[in-house]
């Protein structure tokens, strides 16, 4: 893949952003600023920064409720992110849904969704009406290895495949199932061979990597348009953290983690940029601080967020005039 | 304009009246397009319109209910066919955690126009996997809308009325409904979701029902007929939203109730029916209200345990003379 200077800062820094707004997450998490459940993106960020790379801005997403860095890399703003988690009215789901649950129709961002693998058939039908109606856009689900188990998983993979739908399937392959590894739950690890067996093109490839995930996918997107048939892309990643905020991490050896940490995409992509002779160009500290602008401006959006007066309560449970 | 057709009829015109109005109304589920439907509701439909808008799907309940919903946020109106309520459990999940909530987690952002018909009840031997009737389960659920088309037109109209919902609809037909015959105006205009209809005017006692019940409500009536007591007989057409007008002004008028419910009574329809009349019209009962719903069991096999499962006409005449002292 063919990377210049501009689209290098652009991968790094948004990288860089995720991973930056995430620690303010655990720390607003500390203080109590953000509750129920957060699940943190942190060492995964190249996925989604390469994924959404080769979207086109007609191009729909679902994720999982570990979406903070999807919906970021796909153009959902910061503050209306941070607002949402701190539960005000100025959120992207009104404080309705929050961490778990970021939703943008501007950007066609459908969520975070909490049940496992529950968005596949939902990202099934997405392309199933875009197929109908002859519009020339994909859908992207993207889901951890946990989903794999799910009879969803299977079903989805059977559908979409049978009516040949424009739908990019991305595992994230992170080991762990929550506090479960693969190989404890799976008789088949590759993930992207059980892709395979329902006639889906598929890779295995590496998600650490920014410029892999960013080339797999825009070959991915460009084989959908072509072939009119869905693609899987199995990414092999890790998530740093634990899988919540609740998890003590007793299933995981701390060399485990240290080992992966040492392919980390940011320093990874840090290497591969100086082995281009292109990291010089890059200003790393001008960029953290255009970034911290950003997330302080965020959270002081979310400070000043309204909370939604409690007679709206029951609002949203079926359309309004506007709607219908 | 009226004229004689079956409910199984009723149901297809109104798919094909939709179909051929507006293009993006398709037809999905199992057996829905070369089978024609498990109970011949799409039989020639295929013919008509095509295996891209009446889709044969495989057994995989979850996923193509999802795919409906799916559809339905991507500007489509889809119409999913579940073979019977006892499979959509295994799409249980998509109905409730996605189609029931996607409009809220979202802020308002994402609303479900999706359409799910299935067939309900009992009282053909099919045992304890195919005759439930699980419609008041669905009925539990904010961001649902629940439908028991009772006449034919009903079973007509409702398909219309919900395709038009911005929100997901829940039809539940009857099984034993689908060869009744009676009349159907396909140009009356249709009676709204939510509004309960009377189907006979009485002054000495209420009879609530839905779906089938109906009928089984109206036989009873006419022999309470002859001991001289005049039900009234409410067809609820809707388990939520609940019409709790039509109920709470018959109750002031007759001042006792009996609701038929072929759910079982723990947990039921009928169970939060009775908690509305003691909330909105406790002072209006001469008398305690009272049920007559399916036995609790998983219905049996054998035909003289099954009839004696289900509620049926006797049963219900029996409570209501009990009820007016007559027994």
């Amino acid at each position: 893949m063919e990377l210049d200077l501009n689209k290098a800062k652009e991968f790094y820094k948004e990288m860089l952003l995720i991973r930056r707004f995430e620690e303010k997450c655990v720390e607003l998490y500390s203080n109590q600023k953000i509750r129920g459940f957060l699940h943190l993106y942190i060492g995964e960020e190249a996925i989604a920064v390469g994924v959404m790379s080769a979207l086109s801005q007609e191009d729909a997403v679902f994720a999982t409720y570990r979406e903070h860095g999807h919906a970021i890399a796909h153009g959902v703003s910061a503050k209306s992110m941070m607002a949402e988690m701190f539960g005000k009215m100025e959120g992207c789901s009104r404080g309705r849904g929050g961490s778990m649950h970021l939703f943008d129709g501007a950007t066609r961002f459908y969520g975070g969704s909490a049940i496992v693998a529950g968005a596949l058939p939902l990202a099934v039908g997405m392309a199933l009406a875009d197929k109908m109606m002859k519009r020339n856009r994909v859908t992207v689900c993207i889901f951890g290895d946990g989903a794999v188990a799910e009879g969803e998983f299977h079903e989805s993979l059977n559908l979409a495949a049978l009516w040949k739908l424009p739908v990019l399937f991305v595992c994230e392959n992170n080991r762990y199932a929550m506090g479960t590894a693969l190989k404890y739950t799976e008789s088949e690890t590759d993930i992207y061979k059980k892709a395979a067996s329902y006639k889906i093109s598929s890779k295995q490839i590496d998600g650490m990597s920014v410029m892999d995930v960013a080339q797999a996918a825009k070959e991915a997107i460009a084989s959908i348009h072509k072939e009119q048939a869905p693609m899987f892309l199995e990414c092999l990643t890790y998530r740093f953290r634990a899988h919540s905020m609740f998890d003590a991490e007793l299933y995981r050896q701390k060399s485990e983690v240290e080992e992966w940490k040492r392919k980390d995409p940011l320093t990874l992509f840090e290497n591969s940029l100086k082995d281009k002779n292109m990291w010089s160009e890059i200003d790393r500290a001008e960029m953290e601080d255009e970034i911290k602008n950003t997330i302080d401006e965020a959270v002081t959006f979310a400070e000043n967020g309204t909370l939604e007066p409690i007679e709206d309560l029951e609002r949203f449970v079926y359309s309004e005039a506007s709607h219908g | 304009m009226d004229n004689i057709t079956t409910y199984r009829e009723a149901v297809k015109e109104a798919i094909r009246k939709a179909m051929r109005e507006d293009e993006r109304v398709f037809l999905m589920g199992e057996d829905v397009g070369h089978y024609g439907g498990c109970y011949a509701v799409s039989m020639g439909l295929l013919d008509e319109f095509g295996a891209e808008r009446i889709i044969d799907t495989p057994l995989s309940e979850s996923a193509f209910t999802g795919a409906g919903i799916g559809a339905a946020m991507n500007g489509m109106r889809p119409i999913v066919e579940i073979m019977t309520v006892n499979f959509s459990l295994l799409a249980l999940d998509q109905i409730m955690n996605n189609a029931a909530t996607l409009l809220h987690m979202s802020g308002g952002q994402f609303n479900v126009p999706l359409v799910i018909r299935m067939a309900t009840g009992g009282g053909k031997q099919l045992a304890a996997q195919h005759s439930h009737s699980l419609e008041g389960w669905f009925a539990h659920i904010p961001g649902l809308k629940v439908l028991t088309p009772a006449t034919i037109q009903d079973a007509y109209e409702m398909v219309g009325l919900a395709l038009a919902d911005p929100d997901p609809v829940l039809i539940f037909e009857n099984a034993l409904l689908y060869n009744s015959k009676g009349s159907l105006d396909v140009h009356a205009t249709p009676t709204p979701i939510g509004k309960a209809l009377i189907h006979k005017v009485g002054k000495d006692i209420t009879i609530v029902s839905y779906g089938i019940s109906l009928f089984k409500a109206l036989e009873a009536s006419k022999t309470l007929a002859e001991d001289g007591i005049d039900a009234e007989v409410i067809d609820l057409r809707s388990l939520r939203p609940l019409d709790d007008e039509t109920i709470m002004n018959s109750i002031k008028k007759t001042h006792k109730v009996i609701i038929v419910d072929e759910g079982w009574k723990s947990g039921s329809i009928s169970a939060e029916i009775m908690a509305r009349i003691n909330e909105q019209a406790f002072y209006e009962l001469d008398a305690p209200m009272e049920r007559v719903c399916t036995a609790e069991v998983p219905i049996p096999y054998a035909k003289h345990l099954e009839d004696a499962a289900l509620p049926n006409p006797e049963k219900i005449v029996a409570m209501a003379k009990k009820m007016m002292g007559k027994s």
